[in-house]
Parts: structure tokens; sequence; C-alpha cells
């Protein structure tokens, strides 16, 4: 029991599940909540739903040493695109889709090329694209329909993959989130790609010279997020049947302040998607979660604040442990200090 | 004393940066088994020359052979191909992977079968550590262990072993030891003394006198990014190699300075501000 208490510490989403379980006892016990409620209630899940299809690519990138803040303009960039094509056009969702998926495509290889071509930060370069976006989809929005909003009638399956509400409650976008997690975790720490983008997290010229394609790599991971957001964007205009060109913003930092507490290291070379999701359903409890409880709702961003600097320092101290840790010698010698 | 044909060779190599000249006709060999050591001071040209063997710069002029045949490296990863691994002064560069992931980055083992091919990681670790084991680091017996908890010389070991394993035959080693305390640095001479035994050849660049003496063949002194001595190992003093890389006799002329003043000041030596103002004696 303690080894495994220990083991867990020295991983890296160790500082998120601590995290979670903070809140929520905090919650349970300051704020008055019901566990059972909380637990039970569709609101943060839902969130924590839309939030981690983003954060999930966006923690991949700060793994491998980028980061990609355009997300905020291609969710609305996403829905808007299937409600001009879908909705204002009367093509099929199937066209509107596609081609909402295509703008995340086009949007991710830029991001991606500038990154590898230029010497410029792709903090700055996604900046630039995340303003542009802003600017093509609303003149696009207004040009082509007069409008900054457009509704969207979607046929039965596209509701029931897209826009579906599980139970009247939870929407399906969860059941896409949790198998983006899992396909994205097996191939993160299961896969040789994994270890290449820890690699170019950690040091991307030796990355290169171990013979890592390193260009290749950055390259499907921004189009990887650009693409991920733009399906957020889509699952929203199906499942609320209209689409407006503001709203994503907040999505910026929620999915950075979700990665940061889900353990990834700022500067690249640690993580773990585990972490990214944890951290996520934390976010979504203290922004969602604290409506069960007496706790005024403004209250909810110095919470994230205190979590996000608390967390932070917990992963410092958690990788400090896992750098120094050795293992118990097999002999059965007096285990030698962790933190020599 | 080796009479081997050299595996690297540079003949006339110069090498300019614009109107910059930084190599000036080097010629330097390096045999399997023998260790050449390259010493100079900061700014005499080693990391140029360093990159030149590992095929990131060009020469301006002059040739690289290997095994005798002429080659032109197309960049880096062609030079590795080659055979020939740089190992840099911190060794292991990602600290926050596991030995066993770290050591074949970019060549990872892996088992199964199409899109569920995984990442080996019982037979990495295995693999990783027995090649570090096999260079005397006895320490390391965990390949979950993560580099950076590993000591300088640990690091620099693993960073060695690495490179033997996927079969370099010219190790390029830049300042091993001088980020060490004395006894990392032993460690990592011993490797080196290993690696020696095992047939590869060692280029091994250090401004530290004392370690290049404990394994060097060959020495070659860089000054002003000329060789300014080539000499082989006994044919010359600790004292005169260090006054070599002092870019002359000024260490000599410090110590008799100091000798001649002790005579006359029966005994005492002088205090740092007569050194300062020899004019004064």
């Amino acid at each position: 029991m303690m080894d495994a208490i220990k083991s867990l510490l020295r991983r890296p989403e160790a500082g998120s599940i601590l995290s979670l379980v903070g809140v929520v006892l905090f919650f349970v016990l300051f704020g008055g909540a019901n566990l059972a409620t909380l637990v039970g209630a569709a609101s943060w899940v839902n969130f924590a739903a839309n939030l981690g299809i983003v954060a999930i690519p966006v923690g991949l990138l700060m793994i491998a040493g980028e980061l990609d803040i355009s997300i905020g303009a291609l969710i609305p960039a996403g829905s808007m695109t299937t409600a001009i094509l879908s909705g204002y056009y009367g093509l099929p969702t199937t066209v509107g889709i596609a081609g909402a998926l295509m703008v995340g495509v086009t949007v991710g290889l830029v991001n991606g090329l500038l990154t590898i071509r230029t010497s410029v930060p792709s903090l700055i370069i996604t900046l630039a694209t995340l303003v542009a976006m802003q600017g093509v989809v609303l003149s696009a929005s207004v040009l082509l329909t007069g409008n900054a909003s457009v509704a969207l009638t979607a046929p039965d399956w596209a509701k029931f993959l897209f826009g579906q509400l599980i139970g009247g409650s939870h929407q399906v976008i969860i059941v896409w989130w949790i198998a983006f997690a899992a396909v994205t975790g097996f191939v993160l720490h299961k896969t040789r790609y994994g270890n290449w983008l820890f690699a170019m997290g950690g040091d991307k010229v030796s990355a290169r010279n171990a013979g890592i394609p390193t260009d290749r790599m950055t390259i499907a991971l921004f189009v990887l997020s650009a693409v991920s957001a733009t399906f957020v964007g889509i699952c929203q205009a199906i499942l609320f049947n209209s689409a407006q060109v503001s709203g994503g913003m907040n999505f910026i930092f929620n999915a950075i302040v979700s990665v940061v507490v889900g353990g990834v290291l700022l500067t690249g070379g640690f993580g773990s998607v585990v972490g990214i999701f944890v951290g996520t359903i934390t976010f979504a409890i203290v922004s969602q979660g604290i409506y069960f409880t007496q706790i005024d709702r403004n209250w909810s961003n110095l919470i994230i604040g205190v979590m996000l600097l608390l967390a932070v320092l917990m992963n410092q101290s958690f990788r400090d442990l896992a750098l120094y840790f050795r293992p118990r010698r097999k002999q059965g010698l007096p285990r030698e200090p962790a933190n020599p | 004393m080796n009479d081997k044909p050299a595996i690297l060779e540079l003949k006339n190599v110069n090498k300019s940066f614009g109107p910059i000249d930084v190599l000036h006709d080097i010629s330097l060999r390096v045999r399997a088994g023998e260790v050449l050591c390259l010493l100079g001071d900061n700014g005499a040209g080693k990391s140029t020359l360093i990159k030149t063997l590992a095929g990131v710069h060009k020469p301006t002029s002059g040739q690289i052979l290997m095994d005798g045949q002429p080659v032109a490296f197309t960049g880096p990863s062609d030079a590795q191909g080659r055979g020939i691994a740089t190992v840099h002064q911190f060794g292991g560069t990602f600290p926050l992977m596991s030995i066993g992931r770290s050591f074949f980055v970019g060549v990872e083992p892996t088992k199964g079968w199409g899109p569920f091919k995984i990442y080996d990681r019982k037979r990495a670790n295995e693999i990783a550590v027995k090649a570090v084991r096999d260079f005397g680091i006895t320490r390391i017996d965990d390949g979950d262990r993560l580099v950076g908890g590993l000591s300088g010389g640990e690091r620099q070991s693993l960073a060695i072993a690495r490179a033997v394993h996927f079969g370099a035959r010219v190790l390029i080693l830049d300042e091993p030891t001088a980020a060490l305390g004395v006894k990392q640095a032993s460690h990592v001479l011993r490797i080196v003394n290993e690696a020696k035994k095992r047939g590869l050849a060692v280029v091994f660049i250090t401004h530290q006198v004392m370690h290049g003496m404990a394994v060097g063949d060959h020495f070659a002194v860089l000054i002003r990014g000329a060789i300014a001595a080539d000499f082989r190992k006994g044919e010359k003093s600790r004292e005169e190699i260090t006054d070599l890389m002092a870019g002359g006799e000024t260490m000599a002329d410090l110590e008799a300075q100091v000798e001649g003043y002790m005579e006359t000041h029966e005994g005492h030596p002088p205090s740092p501000k007569v050194l300062e103002a020899p004019a004064a004696h």
C-alpha cells in the first residue's frame, strides 16, 4: 500500500490527483456540497469533455515543447463553418463537418509549418493565427450570411453521433473525450511515437540528431490540436442547432490550466495523458461544481488560481521525487533515502 | 606503436566562417584502440573542430578520410551513420526520461503487430542497463530511473555506452570531465579506457591536462585554430603541455618569477600585488 502510494507520487499525474481530491474535499467539507449530487451532476462532466478534447492535444504539444493558443478561434471557426455550409447553404451535414475539419487541418498546417520554418516561438505564431482566424470567421460570416449567428438543423445520425444528450443530460461528446484520451494515452505511453514526443520536449536538437522526424511530428501535433478544436465546434453547433462567431477564447486559458495542473511541464519533456485528463476534471469541478456548494460562484476563479499554484508546486516536488528515486536493492538491503 | 591505418583522418583542413578563419591547416589522425587527446584553451577552435569531425560543418578546404577513403559528410546524421558518435559535456540530454527510454530514443524496440506495436519497455531497460554495467557502472540497476537523477559521471557513461552499443567506431568526447568532481571524472576516464580497449578510436577534447594525460596516446594542442604541437604519450611533461596550451612560456615565466622573488626575500612567496606589477623588480 505504502509502495503503491509512493510510486504514484513519482508519476506526472500525482499533483492532479491530489488537487482533485483536495478540491472535492474542500467543496464537501466547507461548501456543504453533497458528494453524490456532485458526482452525478452532468454540468461539470459536459464542461470537462468539451474542454478535455482540446486540452489533450494542447498538453501533447506542451510535452513536445510547443504551445497552441489558436484553438480559441478554431472552436467558433468549426461551428460556424458547419452552420454556414449545412445550415445557411443547406448542403449535406457531411459536407459541413468535412469543411470544418478542413479548416482545422489548414490552420494546423500553417501553425506547424511556421513553427518549423521560422525561429518564432509557437506561442507568438499561434497568437497571430488566433487573432487572424477571429477576423476571418467574423468577416466570412458577415459577408456570406449577413449575420454573426447562424442556425443549423442537423439530421438524426449527426445528432446521435455529435449532439446527443445521453440520459437527457450528458452530452455525447463525453464518449468522444474518453475514447480520445484512451487512444492518445496509448500512443503517448505505449508506442515509440510517445517516446519521440518526450525526447522532442527534452531537447529538440538531440532528438533530431537521434533520427526523430521532429518537423513532421510538430506539424502532426499542430494539425491534431486544430482539428480537435474544430471538432468541439462541430459538436457544439450540432448540439445547440446554431453557431456564433464569438466564444472559445476561454478555452485557451482553461486548457492550459488543466494541462499544467495535470502535471505537464510547461517547458516540455514531462507529462501524461492521465494527468491531463484528471487536470481537466479538476478544473471542471472547480468552475462548475461550485454551483453545488454554498460558496459564491464569484470565488471560483480565486480557487482556480490558488489550485494552479499549489498544483504546480506539488508537481515540482513530485518531479524531484521521480528524479532522485532509486529503487530498493533486490537483496533486501536497507532502502536508501529517496532524495539524497 | 600502432601501425593500423587511421579510422578517421583530417588532411590540411581549413574552416572559415565568412572572412573569419577558424581552423588553419589541421591534420590529425586517430586509429582504432587509440585515444587522441585534443587540448586547447577556450576559444582555440576546439568546438569548430569537433563539429567538423561530426559532420555539422563542412571544411572550407582540405579532406576528411575514413579508413583511408575521402568522405564528405552531408550532415550530423550521415557522420553518425558512418560510426562517428559525439558525446557532449552533459551526456544525456533528456533529464526527465527514463534510462531505457533515453537510451533508445529514435530506435525504440517494439513488440506486437501493426497499429498495436508497443514500446518494449522491459527489453529496452534490460539492454540499456546491461550496456552501462558492461562499462563498469554497477550502480545503475534499474532502467526506469530518470536520467536527470544520475550523477554527471553516470550520465556521461550512459551516453558513451549508448554510442558504443549503437556501433560507434569513433567516439568524440567533448569535455566529458569538465563539469565533474575528481571521483566522477575518474569514472569517466575509466570508461574512456574501456572504450579504447574495445578498439574504438576516441577523440578526447579537454583543457584539463591531467585528465588528458591519464588516457591519451597521442596529443594535439590547438592554439588559435592551428595545431601548435603534436606528440605521443611520454614525449612531453605536464608542465610543458600546460605552457603550450597557455600559448607559450607564461606559466614557466610565472614560476621563475615566484622563485626569483623567494630567493631575494628569504623564502617568502610574493603577494599577488607584486606579481601583478613585475616591473617593480
